[in-house]
């Protein structure tokens, strides 16, 4: 499912610079895209723009070919599982009762939970490492387990594309491995994964295309070897770096100098 | 999705049902036991029936309505506002409510006709929703709940110091009476206030109820909510104003009744979780029978004085709730 964005202008309420400025962008169906950029950017407002929770000021969002006002928010849920950047449990409730909450967008207000949804369940939680936090309430996890049931939540949605905002910013190697890993792979089968992230190496070594944002605006566009240039990271980041290829993988490997 | 709703849930229903019966058998003129079952057959004598059929049928299905209202308008206010402190009265609707009685009963008009009381705090009410709700969806045409939560509590507090004025102003007999209303009672019920009640109770209860999905999403944020393909800015504008009314009637005919839309949901989601799909409904069955059975220890405890209908519900229901609350929290 292709997303696209054109000429994408948002701003904020009494903010006079747009947290978007004229952002366009092509996400081919089943591709793992990476957008970077700099704290403040415009990648959480960019996420937040396609999926019609920031009004534009000017400009379009279409999603699988179709104008996104033409959506309600049910069929996009359907559609489109996302992971915002953070959010917080006002109730305790369980692990499960929470990934269960990614059926919602298949049910009607009244429709029961049927066995179906219990194997979309039970496949999104096997396929984040989660099936044996099942139980736990959501309050006791460790802030890396809360992000991998988040990601299993979107996955219970059953979606044809992904969007999440720094899913891996609290894991630990291993579970930021095996994320990226099911985002590569999901993508792989199919699924378009648009992906929010700081880490400048991993979306080199799994994103198909990089998007590196700075002040609203696109900075660069392409593969990782079009995006990752020394020229182009110290300017938008503004602090040296150096870029060479990393002997593991072949890919670009960004290091700060000191 | 359900830990174990069917025993809790019957058992509540059950148990409302028998508080149900208590309450039109017990009452400060007593019955036996053969006079109740005559009554209800249709015998006994005319006294009897018009105690039963006209004093003590209608005031508890009014604590049944209003019991229940007021424990599912909580209910939906914490979910809505996210925050566990919310119940019914906290956007200002009792401020409202009461600074219009207040008026009405200090300007001597109350014996006027009997309409103008629950007609004044009903108005003054909608008042205060509609104050509460111009703020809070002033910016950005979205409902934020922050400044939703702020301003009921800014506008309560503003009518709380006008009815202090009209209090100060007042002498001492319709300070009184202005104080045992806003204390709530149930003894104003008659078949005419409990159908008009019923008529906005009920309707906008079922609605509520099918906000139940809604609202479980909500619970975890808007945002993601909305991710999960709620119409967010929908369902909140519907709650608020749907869950304000019920509590806007109850206050109007019953005066300000604490604690039940306070502490039944939350003893109700202790008891069998927090979905909305049972707390709703479960809620509104507790709160029922809870406020009958407060109304039945109000009538009979000190009989023939009644004691004021709020400090019952405060007085079990706040032992009541820490007891469940340390266990919930032992595990």
């Amino acid at each position: 499912m292709k997303l696209s964005a054109s000429s994408v202008t948002a701003r904020y309420p009494g903010q006079s610079v747009p947290a978007l400025d004229g952002v366009s962008m092509e996400v081919p169906s089943g591709t793992l895209y990476a957008v970077l950029g700099p704290n403040g950017s415009g990648k959480s407002t960019l996420m937040k723009a396609v999926l019609g929770t920031v009004p534009l000021v000017s400009g379009s969002i279409a999603i699988d070919g179709r104008r996104l006002e033409e959506w309600t928010r049910k069929e996009l849920a359907r559609k489109v599982g996302a992971v915002g950047q953070q959010e917080s449990v006002a109730f305790p409730i369980t692990v499960r009762e929470l990934v269960a909450m990614g059926r919602y967008p298949h049910l009607g207000p009244l429709r029961p939970v049927r066995t179906e949804d219990r194997r979309a369940i039970d496949a999104a939680l096997e396929r984040c490492d989660a099936i044996r936090l099942a139980d736990r309430e959501v309050g006791t996890l460790s802030g890396g387990e809360f992000q991998r049931v988040r990601v299993a939540r979107a996955l219970a949605q059953e979606p044809r594309a992904l969007i999440l905002d720094e899913p891996t910013a609290s894991l630990d190697i291993r579970h930021e491995m095996e994320i990226l890993r099911l985002l590569r792979r999901s993508a792989d089968e199919g699924i378009t994964v648009l992906l929010i992230t700081h880490h400048l190496n991993l979306a080199a070594r799994f994103a198909d295309r990089l998007l590196l944002m700075s002040c609203g605006q696109v900075a660069a566009e392409g593969s990782a070897e079009e995006v990752l240039v020394e020229e182009t990271l110290e300017r938008v980041y503004g602090w040296p770096v150096s870029v060479r290829a990393d002997p593991e993988t072949g890919t670009p490997r960004v290091t700060p100098k000191s | 999705m359900r830990r174990g709703v069917l025993l809790p849930g019957a058992l509540l229903g059950l148990g409302t049902v028998v508080v149900a019966i208590l309450a039109v058998r017990f009452g400060s003129s007593p019955f036996s036991n053969a006079e109740f079952l005559a009554v209800l057959s249709g015998g006994g004598s005319e006294w009897d029936r018009y105690v039963l059929w006209e004093l003590r049928v209608p005031r508890m299905l009014m604590g049944i309505l209003v019991g229940g209202g007021l424990a599912l308008a909580g209910a939906v206010f914490q979910a809505l506002l996210r925050n566990p402190l919310a119940e019914p009265y906290i956007l200002g609707i009792s401020g409202g409510a009461a600074a219009g009685a207040v008026g009405v009963l200090a300007l001597g008009l109350a014996s006027v006709t009997s309409w103008l009381l629950p007609a004044a705090a009903f108005g003054g009410a909608l008042v205060a929703i509609a104050l509460v709700f111009g703020v809070a969806s002033s910016a950005d045409r979205r409902l934020d709940v922050r400044v939703l939560l702020l301003s009921g509590v800014v506008v309560g507090a503003f009518f709380s110091a006008c009815i202090a004025l009209i209090l100060a102003l007042s002498d001492a007999p319709t300070m009184r009476e202005a104080i045992l209303w806003m204390m709530g009672s149930l003894s104003g019920a008659s078949w005419r206030t409990v159908a008009i009640v019923a008529a906005y109770t009920l309707p906008a209860a079922l609605l509520l109820l099918t906000l139940a999905r809604s609202l479980n999403v909500m619970a975890i944020g808007e945002e993601t909510a909305s991710y999960l393909g709620t119409e967010v800015e929908q369902t909140k504008r519907v709650a608020y104003g749907v869950a304000s009314l019920i509590a806007a009637a109850g206050v109007a005919f019953s005066g300000v009744i604490g604690f039940v839309g306070l502490v039944v949901p939350h003893t109700v989601r202790l008891l069998t979780g927090p979905d909305h799909r049972t707390l709703l409904p479960l809620s509104f069955i507790a709160g029922a029978g809870f406020l009958v059975l407060a109304d039945l220890g109000a009538r009979t405890l000190l009989s023939p004085t009644e004691i004021p209908i709020g400090v019952i519900t405060a007085f079990v229901g706040v032992p009541f709730f820490l007891i469940l609350l340390r266990r919930s929290l032992r595990g």
